[in-house]
C-alpha cells in the first residue's frame, strides 16, 4: 500500500430482522421454504394489496438505534424508491428517505494499538427486501429465471455509517462490532452466507493532509468478514494505481468477485437510477412515543462491552478470558447461568472455556443444545469443590455427562468414583507402599523431599485415584517421618 | 310492478314480508342486463351463474332469520374492485385475462352481508378518465341519450344504476369518478371521506385520493350502502378507525337552522346555463326547506385541477409500475430481453391516457423536478384542504354543481385532454381536502340531459349531506324519472 495515500471507508449495512412474520404482511419469513410458499396479495404485489406496518419490525430497529447510540425519530416516513427489476414486485420497495427511524449514532471500536476510535452511524432505516431471481437451474428452466418472493417483504435494517474508517482492518473492527451488537440483540440470526447481514462499502483514496475526499466507488455483493477486506484492499490498491498513473477514479458501482479476488464495474454514475422517491400514500407516518422507546430500553439486554467489564471488573477474570465468554450471547448466558449456581467464577470460566467449548467445537453442537446444561457443570463443580472428585476424575465425568445426559452425583455414585477420604482406608494403603518401597524410603528419610511425590503417586494409583491427594499427602508425611 | 326499477329499501320490503324471492330478484335483473347491455355496454362481467347461487343462498339465509340489510339484494360492482375468482380487469388490457384470488374488503362486506353480486361494470382504464371512453372494453353509452357520455371514470356504475341494472353499485372516486358520472346519468353517488371505506383491494389510481363510495337510484339506498362499507379495516393502514353513525337513522334531520355555504368561486364562467338554473333553483329548495344560505370563498379553488394532475399522476406513475408482464397480467411474448419485455407488455397493455399519465407522474417525481411539482403540489394541496376547513367554520354544508356542463357527446373531449380534466373542477377539491361529497340528481337540461347538485360536508360528516339530500329529495321528483330505453 501507497503510504501517500489515505483511505476512506464508509458502510452501509443491511440487518435483516428477525421478525416471526414479514414487514408489511402476515406471511412467515422462515429461510429455505418452497419457493413462493410463504407469499400473499400484499408481497406478491397483486393490484388493490396494502402493506401494513409489523409493529415487531419497528420494535427491533428501536432497539437497534438504541445499541447504537441513535436518536429515535418521533415521526419517521415510508417512501417509495421506485425502479423496475422482476425481484421488486411492485415496482417499488417501501424504505424510508428523508425522515428515517434512527439518526446520529456511533459505535467504539478499538484499534491495533490498543486505543479506540468512535465511528458515526448517519442513519438506520428500515425497509422490505425485494424477493430472490434464480437462472435457469435445471435443464427445465435453461435459458429461463424463475421469482422467488417469499424473501420479498422481509423487514430490513439499513445502517449507514460516516465514511470514518480508514483502512479495511477498521471497517472489519466496526462490522464486527456491530454484527455482535445486533446478534446480541436478538434483532437478527447473523448469517453472513444466507444474506442475514449484507455489507456494501464506500472507498475512496486521498492524498494525506488533503481535506476533501477522493472520488468513491460502492462495492457490492461482499458476503463474508474476510471478502470485505479482500474487497476493500484490493480496491483501494486499484485507485492508488490509477491515479498514480494518471487516471481518474470514477463513481461508480463494483461487483465483488469472490473467485478473482477482485472488483468489477457494474455501473457508472450516468447510468444511476433516478428512483423518485416519494412518501408513500398508503402508509401513515410512523409514531414513536417516548413511552414506546423507554419500554423499549427497558428490554435491551447487557451489550458485549458492558459485559465484558462487568466479568473483568466484577468476576475478576482475566480480559482474555472476558473477550471470549462476552463474544456470544448464548456463550455468556451460559456462563452467568453457572456462575449464578456455583458461585466461583473462575472455575466457571475454565470449565466453559475449557471443556464446554472444546466439546461443542468437537461435537458441532450450539450452546443452547449442549446437554450439559449449567444445572448440570455446576452440578459437577460443586462436587470438586467438596471434594467428593478430584479435578481429573471430573474430567471423566464430564465426558460422560455430555453423552448420557447425567447428573454427575449419578455417574459418581453409580461407578463409585466417589473420592476416598476415609482416614483409615488411606492409612491401610499407605502403610502398604511405605512397606514395599523400603529402598525409596530411606533414601526419602536422608533428605531426597521430590520423591513424596514418588509414593503420592504410588498410593494414588493403588487407590485407583480415589484417594484424596490432600489427605494422602498428609498422612504419608505423618507415617514417613514416624 | 317492475321488479328491477324497485330501489333496495323497496326490494328489501318486499323480501322480508316473502312477497319475492332473492331468486327471482336476480333472476329479473339478469334478465334486464341481458336485454339492455348490448346497447349501453356498461358491464365488463357478468356473473349470471355465480350470482343465481349467491340468490339461493340469500333465500336460504333469509328462511333461516338471518336477514341483514343487503341480504339478497342484486348489486354490481366497478371493475376495480378485487373479487375472488372474478375477472378483475381494471378496464385495462393489461389485466384484461386476470382473476383476482382475493375479495376486497368492500366487497367482502356486502357478501358478508349476503348481497348478490350480478356483475362487473365498465370504467375508464385504471380511473382515468371522465367520459367512460378511456376503456380496453369499449365506452359506456348513457342510458339517457346514447351518442352521450355517462362520465367517468365509474360510467359503467352509473349507467348500470340509471338503466336499473343492478338495484345499486360500487364505484370509486379520485377526482370526481362517483359523483360526475352519478350527476351525468341522474342517480344518487356518495364519495365518502377519505379514510371511511377501506381501499383494500381497490386497483389503485392515486392512493391518497382513491376513495370508495356508492352509487344508487335515491338517498336512503345510499345510506343503506355505506352503511354497510364503512368503517375500520386493519388491511388499510389509511382507514381511520372512527364508528360509523347510524345513517339510516339521521336520515330525517329536516333542514332548519342548517347554513349552506355556496362557494364564489364555483358559479363562474364556463358554468353551463341549464346547469346554473337548476342549481340556482336547488338553492331556493333548501331555502325553502329552512336552511340559511350562505356565501363563501374557497380560494385556492383555481389551483385544484394542476394539483390533482400532479399528485394523482405522481402516485399513478408509481402504482402502475406493478404492471410489467413478470407475475400476472399481459406479457409480450416476442420479447428480445427483460428491458424489452417491460416496454412491450406495458405499450401493448396500457392505453393513451394511461401511459399520459404515467409520463406526467413520471416527470413530476424525477430529481430536480420533485420541489418544483410534486412537493409544491402537496403545499398547495394543504391550502385547498385548509380553504375546506375555513368554509366549515361558517357553514355545515357545502352546496355546488358537480360539473360545469351536462354530459356531453361521445367522442366530443377524447382529444383534448385539458378540456376533459376541467369536466372535474367541482369535484377535485373535495378529493384533495380528503372530505366528503355526494351527488344527487337536481333537474334536466334543455335537451333532456340530467344534472346533479353537489353537497359538500365536512370530514367525516356524511350524515350531515346524506341528510341534506334526503330532505332536498323529499321535497323534489328528478329522482323518480327514469330513462326510456
Ligand atoms: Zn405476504
Amino acid at each position: 500500500m501507497n503510504e501517500h495515500y489515505e483511505t476512506v471507508i464508509g458502510l452501509e449495512v443491511h440487518v435483516q430482522l428477525t421478525t416471526r412474520t414479514k414487514i408489511f404482511c402476515g406471511c412467515s419469513t422462515e429461510f429455505g421454504r418452497t419457493p413462493n410458499s410463504q407469499t400473499c396479495p400484499v408481497c406478491l404485489g397483486l393490484p388493490g394489496a396494502l402493506p401494513v406496518l409489523n409493529r415487531k419490525a419497528v420494535e427491533f430497529a428501536i432497539r437497534t438505534g438504541l445499541a447504537t447510540n441513535c436518536r429515535i425519530a418521533p415521526r419517521s416516513i415510508f417512501a417509495r424508491k421506485n425502479y423496475f427489476y422482476p425481484d421488486l414486485p411492485k415496482g417499488y420497495q417501501i424504505s424510508q428517505f428523508e425522515l428515517p427511524v434512527c439518526e446520529h449514532g456511533w459505535l467504539d471500536i478499538d484499534l491495533e494499538d490498543g486505543g479506540v476510535k468512535r465511528i458515526g452511524i448517519t442513519r438506520a432505516h428500515m425497509e422490505e427486501d425485494a424477493g430472490k431471481l434464480i437462472h435457469g437451474e435445471t435443464p427445465e428452466t435453461a435459458g429461463s429465471s424463475l421469482v422467488d418472493l417469499n424473501r420479498a417483504c422481509t423487514p430490513l435494517l439499513e445502517i449507514v455509517s460516516e465514511p470514518d474508517m480508514r483502512s479495511a482492518d477498521q471497517a472489519i473492527a466496526y462490522l464486527k462490532k456491530l454484527h455482535q451488537i445486533v446478534v446480541y440483540l436478538g434483532v437478527c440470526d447473523g448469517n453472513l452466507e444466507e444474506g442475514s447481514f449484507r455489507c456494501d462499502a464506500n472507498v475512496s483514496v486521498r492524498p494525506h493532509g488533503q481535506k476533501a475526499f477522493g472520488t468513491r466507488a460502492e462495492l457490492k455483493n461482499i458476503n463474508s468478514f474476510r471478502f470485505i477486506k479482500q474487497a476493500i484492499e484490493y480496491e483501494v490498491e486499484r485507485q492508488i494505481d490509477l491515479i498514480e498513473s494518471g487516471g481518474k477514479v470514477i463513481q461508480e458501482t463494483r461487483l465483488f468477485d469472490s473467485n478473482t479476488g477482485m472488483t468489477r464495474s457494474m455501473r457508472g454514475k450516468e447510468e444511476a437510477h433516478d428512483y423518485r422517491y416519494f412518501p408513500d400514500p398508503d402508509l401513515v407516518p410512523l409514531v414513536i412515543s417516548q413511552e414506546w422507546i423507554a419500554e423499549v430500553r427497558a428490554t435491551l439486554p447487557e451489550l458485549p462491552e458492558a459485559k465484558r467489564r462487568r466479568f473483568v471488573e466484577g468476576l475478576g477474570l482475566s480480559t482474555y478470558d472476558a473477550e471470549v465468554l462476552a463474544a456470544d450471547r448464548k456463550l455468556a448466558d451460559y456462563f452467568d447461568a453457572c456462575v449464578t449456581l456455583a458461585k466461583d467464577a473462575k472455575s466457571c470460566a475454565n470449565w466453559v472455556m475449557g471443556e464446554v467449548l472444546r466439546k461443542l467445537k468437537e461435537t458441532d453442537t450450539a450452546i443452547t443444545s449442549a446437554p450439559v446444561t449449567p444445572e448440570m457443570l455446576s452440578g459437577l463443580l460443586a462436587r470438586i469443590a467438596d471434594e467428593t472428585i478430584s479435578g481429573k476424575i471430573a474430567k471423566t465425568v464430564f465426558e460422560q455427562m455430555w453423552q448420557n445426559g447425567e447428573p454427575a452425583d449419578r455417574i459418581i455414585e453409580a461407578q463409585g468414583l466417589k473420592q476416598v477420604t476415609d482416614t483409615g482406608e488411606i492409612e491401610g494403603l499407605v502403610d502398604q507402599v511405605i512397606a514395599a518401597h523400603p529402598e525409596q524410603v530411606s533414601e526419602y528419610l536422608s533428605g531426597k523431599d521430590k520423591l513424596i511425590g514418588f509414593f503420592v503417586g504410588k498410593v494414588m494409583q493403588a487407590s485407583q485415584g480415589k484417594a484424596n491427594p490432600g489427605m494422602v499427602n498428609q498422612l504419608l508425611k505423618k507415617k514417613l517421618h514416624g | 310492478m317492475t321488479i328491477y326499477d324497485l330501489t333496495l329499501a323497496e326490494l328489501r320490503d318486499l323480501l322480508d314480508r316473502r312477497e319475492l324471492s332473492a331468486v327471482e330478484v336476480t333472476t329479473a335483473y339478469l334478465e334486464r342486463i341481458a336485454e339492455t347491455n348490448p346497447k349501453l355496454n356498461s358491464f365488463i362481467t357478468v356473473c349470471a351463474e355465480t350470482a343465481k347461487a349467491e340468490a339461493e343462498a340469500a333465500d336460504r339465509a333469509m328462511a333461516a332469520g338471518e336477514t341483514k340489510p343487503l341480504t339478497g339484494l342484486p348489486i354490481a360492482a366497478k371493475d376495480i374492485f378485487n373479487t375472488a375468482g372474478v375477472l378483475t380487469t381494471c378496464g385495462s388490457r393489461i389485466l384484461g385475462n386476470y382473476t383476482s384470488p382475493y375479495d376486497a374488503t368492500a366487497i367482502a362486506r356486502i357478501k358478508a352481508q349476503k348481497a348478490v353480486i350480478v356483475g362487473k361494470l365498465n370504467m375508464d382504464e385504471f380511473a382515468m378518465g371522465s367520459s367512460n371512453e378511456n376503456s380496453a372494453f369499449g365506452a359506456v353509452r348513457n342510458p339517457w341519450e346514447l351518442s352521450h357520455v355517462p362520465g367517468g371514470s365509474s360510467g359503467g356504475s352509473a349507467a348500470c344504476v340509471a338503466a336499473s341494472q343492478a338495484a345499486a353499485a360500487l364505484g370509486t372516486d379520485t377526482g370526481g369518478s362517483i359523483r360526475q358520472p352519478a350527476a351525468y346519468c341522474s342517480v344518487v353517488g356518495l364519495k365518502p371521506t377519505y379514510g371511511r371505506v377501506s381501499r383494500f383491494g381497490v386497483v389503485a389510481y392515486a392512493s391518497s385520493l382513491d376513495q370508495v363510495g356508492p352509487i344508487t337510484r335515491d338517498v336512503r339506498d345510499c345510506a343503506l350502502m355505506l352503511q354497510a362499507i364503512a368503517g375500520y379495516d386493519p388491511a388499510d393502514s389509511t382507514s381511520v378507525d372512527t364508528p360509523a353513525p347510524d345513517y339510516q337513522t339521521g336520515l330525517t334531520r329536516d333542514l332548519k337552522g342548517l347554513r349552506i355555504g355556496l362557494p364564489q368561486e364555483y358559479f363562474i364562467d364556463g358554468l353551463d346555463d341549464d346547469v346554473r338554473r337548476a342549481v340556482e333553483q336547488a338553492t331556493t329548495t333548501c331555502r325553502n326547506l329552512g336552511a340559511e344560505i350562505i356565501d363563501v370563498s374557497l380560494p385556492h379553488t383555481t389551483y385544484a385541477v394542476a394539483c390533482y394532475y400532479l399528485i394523482a399522476t405522481a402516485e399513478a406513475s408509481s402504482n402502475l409500475a406493478r404492471y410489467d408482464g413478470v407475475r400476472y397480467g399481459l406479457r409480450a411474448d416476442q420479447a428480445a430481453n427483460l428491458i424489452d419485455m417491460y416496454m412491450q407488455s406495458r405499450a401493448a397493455g396500457f392505453g393513451p391516457e394511461v401511459k399520459r399519465r404515467i409520463m406526467l407522474g413520471t416527470y413530476a417525481l424525477s430529481s430536480g423536478y420533485y420541489d418544483a411539482y410534486y412537493l409544491k403540489a402537496q403545499k398547495v394541496r394543504t391550502l385547498i384542504r385548509q380553504d375546506f376547513l375555513d368554509a366549515f367554520e361558517k357553514v355545515d354544508v357545502l352546496l355546488t354543481p358537480v360539473a360545469p356542463t351536462p354530459a356531453f357527446a361521445l367522442g366530443e373531449k377524447v382529444n383534448d385532454p385539458l378540456q376533459m380534466y376541467l369536466s372535474d373542477i367541482y369535484t377535485i377539491p373535495v378529493n384533495l381536502a380528503g372530505t366528503c361529497a355526494m351527488s344527487l340528481p337536481c333537474g334536466f337540461s334543455a335537451d333532456g340531459l340530467p344534472i346533479g347538485l353537489q353537497l359538500i360536508g365536512k370530514p367525516f360528516d356524511e350524515a350531515a349531506i346524506l341528510s341534506t339530500a334526503y330532505a332536498f329529495e323529499q321535497a323534489t321528483t328528478w329522482h323518480q324519472r327514469k330513462p326510456q330505453l
